[in-house]
């Protein structure tokens, strides 16, 4: 029990010092690596909550093939000059206005639903039951959940359309 | 040691997701503002398979998986219009792309 409590608070800390000092460097390059610890750190708390298939996801797609994408583009836009420039624009007070009164609804939501959902309890150490994580989530992805599924890759192409029309100088 | 419960996953979310808010509406470069929309996305995710965990349901972690879907879309497109822009306006600050401004 408690090696779980220590895996997710590292994790936690892990995500959290990734997130903060991904939105405050000054190069977007520095922003990227630190995204990637950030990612790591929930990758590893879905392992925490037997999403292995997830888990295995987040590594590929987002560590491997999303950030490859980020560091692409920053080597091609060239970021030198506005790393020197302003960082935050003048917007400061109502940033923190805005996440201050969503921090505050969340919170309230938070408490209320503790009672309601009983989310006090610790949750069920027991494995998901019948089978891996990622034939379960196969078997209902291919079979609940099919129609989404096809959606989702015609999204996909359109995306692969998009963004190869968006960064092509001459159609 | 309090053992970890649902409600930890659920205020690490929330803190992930109000520091992406914090990103998104603070800095000039597009960049990082496009990282801070993935810190969002990923606060979500969190929340989702806390939920299905909690709840014992496989639908968390399906929808876990179509946010990362609409995820790898959205940076796809959205670093491909960066690079358009960047070829017309020679500007990665999103407060000096102004044309809309009255």
């Amino acid at each position: 029990m408690w090696l779980d409590a220590t895996f997710f608070y590292v994790f936690a800390l892990m995500t959290l010092a990734g997130a903060v000092m991904t939105v405050t460097r000054n190069s977007a390059v520095h922003s990227a690596i630190w995204l990637i610890v950030s990612l790591l750190g929930v990758a590893g708390l879905y392992l925490l909550q037997r999403a292995e298939f997830l888990f295995a996801v987040q590594i590929v797609l987002y560590i491997g093939g999303i950030m490859v994408l980020f560091l692409f583009v920053i080597m091609l836009v060239n970021l030198d000059m506005a790393a020197k420039e302003r960082q935050f624009n003048g917007q400061a007070w109502v940033a923190l206005a805005c996440v201050a009164v969503v921090g505050l609804e969340l919170g309230y939501f938070w408490m209320k639903g503790a009672g309601a959902f009983k989310l006090a309890q610790p949750a069920l150490p027991k494995a998901m039951v019948m089978g891996g994580n990622t034939e379960r989530v196969g078997d209902v992805l291919f079979s609940t959940y099919l129609l989404p599924f096809e959606i989702a890759s015609i999204l996909l192409l359109v995306a692969v359309v998009g963004s190869v029309v968006m960064a092509k100088k001459r159609i | 040691m309090v053992p970890v419960t649902t409600i930890h996953y659920l205020a690490l979310s929330v803190a992930l997701l109000l520091i992406g808010t914090i990103g998104v509406l603070t800095r000039r470069n597009i960049v990082v503002i496009l990282m801070s929309i993935e810190l969002i996305l990923n606060a979500v995710n969190i929340n989702l398979i806390a939920f299905g965990r909690q709840l014992e349901n496989m639908a968390g972690q399906i929808f876990a998986i179509f946010v990362i879907t609409v995820a790898v879309a959205e940076a796809a497109v959205g670093l491909g219009i960066l690079i358009a822009l960047f070829r017309n306006k020679e500007t990665v600050q999103a407060d000096e792309i102004d044309l809309l401004k009255w």
